[in-house]
């Protein structure tokens, strides 16, 4: 696996293509941290030319303003602002739709200019270019259901770059209930991830596995770190964790390329 | 002698002419109460293109491209909307007959003139059709969405209220031209035969073998009664959650035109920001111009919302289509998207009554829009998922109010859940929500 940081290109006098924004799950959480690597794989087999920004990366400020925190987001922000722009950064790639909603729409207002793409409309360009081919492999027939993560569905009109991709693996698509821009939240959003949920009848994520529950997938794919574990946890608490599984995008691809 | 003569033959024009004055004073009046109200709202962001803004406004409002999205609720919904849009150029014809005391004065138009009452009488048909179905899925069917907390009381029955009066007005629209009907078939002076009766004509059998004068009576009674409706309909919209049919236009118009993912930067604190990171500013430089108290972060209370904020909680026609999508009502939190924008309004309107007890100023009451109407509970139990934000048929935006509120207590009152303090605390010194060290960032490079 080759992961060149932004730091170690600048002391050779390259600038790579595109900045792999990792994101603190990518970075630090165990689930998350297999999907960062399933991507840096597909990089390097399609000979992209990336780097991320390693020990000088630092949370986009995404939970704080959600939270409220207007003023430890702006710092975040432009902290990360000062960084990219000394980076000379054009383009931008991110796993977690968190990450990338904020990079694309909230940063430009505080002086951070980048294309900002998420990792499955990236994916998605790669295949259109032929710079990888995925043939269905192992998937072919298997049965998945795609959870839209909210923040690159309803809030930023992504729907179809991940299903184009699923459908690529010759798997069989099945849509939950609530898909697209009715898709029910996985309950992380909006900084929910890191408190304990209001007094309710059921927790969120239980009530979004119950939806693709219905659908009797295989897989439950998704793309988005946070929906990831939300799902993973809805799973285990079924007690299907031994017949399906919740994996990324980029998993699926990196799987099916054998990588 | 001459005089009196007079006012005999224009009684009935001089009273309409006054009810229509008193009706549609009435209503400016509180139109001006219903701007002024919203003025109180701190300015907004509404540049953008305007193009755009015009194309959301007839998608949405005009078109009612979103109300489908639910077939049933759509269809029963469009049949009302365009029953309320094209009878309305039959009251067009009501009012100037009831000025000049004409009968029917656009009988003139001939076959188009059948065309157009036969079309309002199949409307007015559907319209009823349309709203016993309403009625039923409010009273009878019990949708979730119609008996959540926040429906009890007022705006149950507003909302009853509602299809009753548009019952009544159809009702009424239908018996007149069955009587004027049944008169234009004898004959009757001034009753000359005009129109076509699709509908009324099976009512007209109703009112077989009364006298002429019976049957003038009764249309008389219907046409004043259903003008004299309509005229407190207009008036009742004020008070009603049915201010949405002339709302849902200005509010489509002004909606947000960004990503819905996309949350406004605050200004001022960009401002500071910028003053703390740069290392050559003096921290303390007096500010130069006008030593301006710093503005409060966030919204307690309706005030220190935007004007759109408080348009969009006079525009809610409380369908509950956000609150239904919303995932933590669904999973029985006590967050209602629908809720916030009642409660924005209560306390809009509270604000409101308070300043014309006080000669137009507002008194400090003890109370405000956070607690008083809107628990911190409700509003730490969002995911800012959007949904609600996408279902809402005339682009309403509970979530930015509820990130205002959130605001407020973090900025100014550190008031965050304690697990979230904990999350922010890390996020400041390790630049992560977690408590990991910035400098192990790239340790899974390295792993297997």
């Amino acid at each position: 696996m080759n992961v060149p940081t932004m730091a170690s290109l600048f002391a050779e006098g390259k600038q790579p293509e595109v900045l792999f924004w990792v994101g603190c799950a990518g970075s630090f959480d165990d689930r998350a941290k297999k999907i960062t690597k399933a991507f840096v794989k597909i990089l390097n087999q399609a000979k992209v030319s990336f780097a991320v920004l390693g020990t000088e990366e630092s949370c986009t400020g995404d939970p704080a303003k959600r939270a409220g925190n207007e003023f430890l987001f702006q710092m975040q922000a432009m902290t990360n602002i000062e960084v990219m722009n000394g980076y000379e950064v054009k383009k931008v790639v991110t796993t977690c739709p968190h990450c990338f909603n904020t990079l694309k729409n909230e940063y430009p207002g505080l002086g951070g200019n980048y294309e900002v793409v998420h990792h499955t409309t990236f994916l998605k360009q790669l295949l259109e270019e032929g710079k990888i081919s995925m043939e269905g492999g192992s998937y072919r027939g298997k049965r998945i259901t795609f959870h839209d993560p909210c923040y690159l569905g309803r809030a930023n009109g992504i729907f179809e770059a991940p299903r184009e991709l699923i459908q690529k693996l010759d798997a069989e698509l099945v849509e939950m209930k609530s898909c697209k821009k009715r898709g029910l939240c996985c309950g992380a959003g909006g900084a929910q991830m890191f408190k304990e949920p209001e007094e309710g009848k059921k927790d969120v994520n239980i009530e979004r596995t119950e939806q693709a529950l219905e659908t009797q997938p295989e897989i439950i794919a998704a793309a988005c770190p946070f929906c990831n574990t939300m799902m993973t946890d809805g799973v285990k608490n079924k007690e299907k964790e031994a017949s399906i599984k919740v994996l990324d995008v980029a998993e699926l691809i990196a799987d099916a390329e054998d990588l | 002698m001459y005089l009196i003569f007079f006012m005999i033959t224009y009684i009935p024009n001089i009273v309409f002419a006054i009810f229509l004055a008193l009706g549609i004073g009435y209503f400016t009046k509180n139109v001006k109460k219903l701007i002024r109200n919203i003025r109180l709202g701190k300015e907004a962001d509404v540049h953008g293109d305007k193009g755009q803004r015009w194309k959301n406004m007839s998608r949405i409002a005009l078109g009612q491209t979103k109300m489908v999205v639910r077939p049933i609720a759509g269809l029963m919904h469009i049949i009302v909307y365009l029953g309320f849009v094209i009878i309305n150029i039959e009251v067009l014809e009501i009012i100037i007959d009831g000025l000049l005391g004409t009968h029917r004065i656009f009988a003139f138009m001939g076959g188009f003139y059948d065309f157009l009452i036969g079309s309002f009488e199949i409307l007015a048909l559907l319209v009823i059709i349309a709203v016993v179905v309403f009625w039923i899925r409010r009273n009878m069917i019990k949708l979730q969405r119609f008996i959540k907390p926040e429906m009890q009381g007022w705006p149950k029955k507003d909302g009853n209220l509602i299809l009753y009066i548009e019952l009544v007005l159809m009702l009424l629209f239908l018996t007149m031209n069955a009587t004027d009907y049944q008169l234009q078939q004898m004959g009757a002076e001034h009753y000359s035969k005009a129109g076509s009766f699709p509908v009324s004509q099976f009512i007209a059998p109703l009112f077989d073998g009364m006298s002429q004068g019976t049957l003038i009576v009764v249309e008389r009674s219907a046409w004043w009664l259903h003008i004299l409706g309509i005229l407190f309909f207009l008036n009742y919209l004020y008070f009603s959650k049915h201010l949405h049919i002339l709302l849902a236009f200005p509010n489509t118009f002004y909606g947000k035109l960004k990503p819905n993912g996309q949350f406004s930067n605050v200004e001022a604190v960009t401002n500071e920001v910028k003053l703390m990171l740069d290392p050559s500013a003096d921290p303390f430089a007096a500010t130069t111009e006008d030593d301006e108290e710093p503005g409060k972060f966030g919204a307690s209370d309706v005030m220190d919302l935007n004007w759109v904020q408080l348009l969009n909680a006079y525009t809610c026609t409380e369908c509950g289509r956000c609150t239904s999508e919303c995932p933590a009502n669904q999973t029985g939190k006590k967050l209602s998207p629908r809720k916030i924008m009642m409660d924005t309004r209560d306390r809009l309107e509270e604000v409101g009554k308070n300043m014309d007890a006080n000669g137009g100023t507002f008194e400090p009451d003890g109370k405000q829009l956070l607690d008083d109407y809107i628990s911190r509970e409700e509003l730490w139990a969002c995911t800012t998922c959007n949904a609600c934000v996408e279902a809402c048929p005339v682009s309403i935006d509970p979530l930015s109010i509820i990130l205002e509120m959130r605001r407020f207590l973090v900025m100014e009152q550190s008031a965050a859940p304690s697990e979230l303090n904990n999350m922010m605390g890390n996020l400041e010194n390790n630049g992560a929500p977690w408590p990991f060290n910035q400098m192990d960032r790239l340790n899974w490079a390295q792993e297997a």
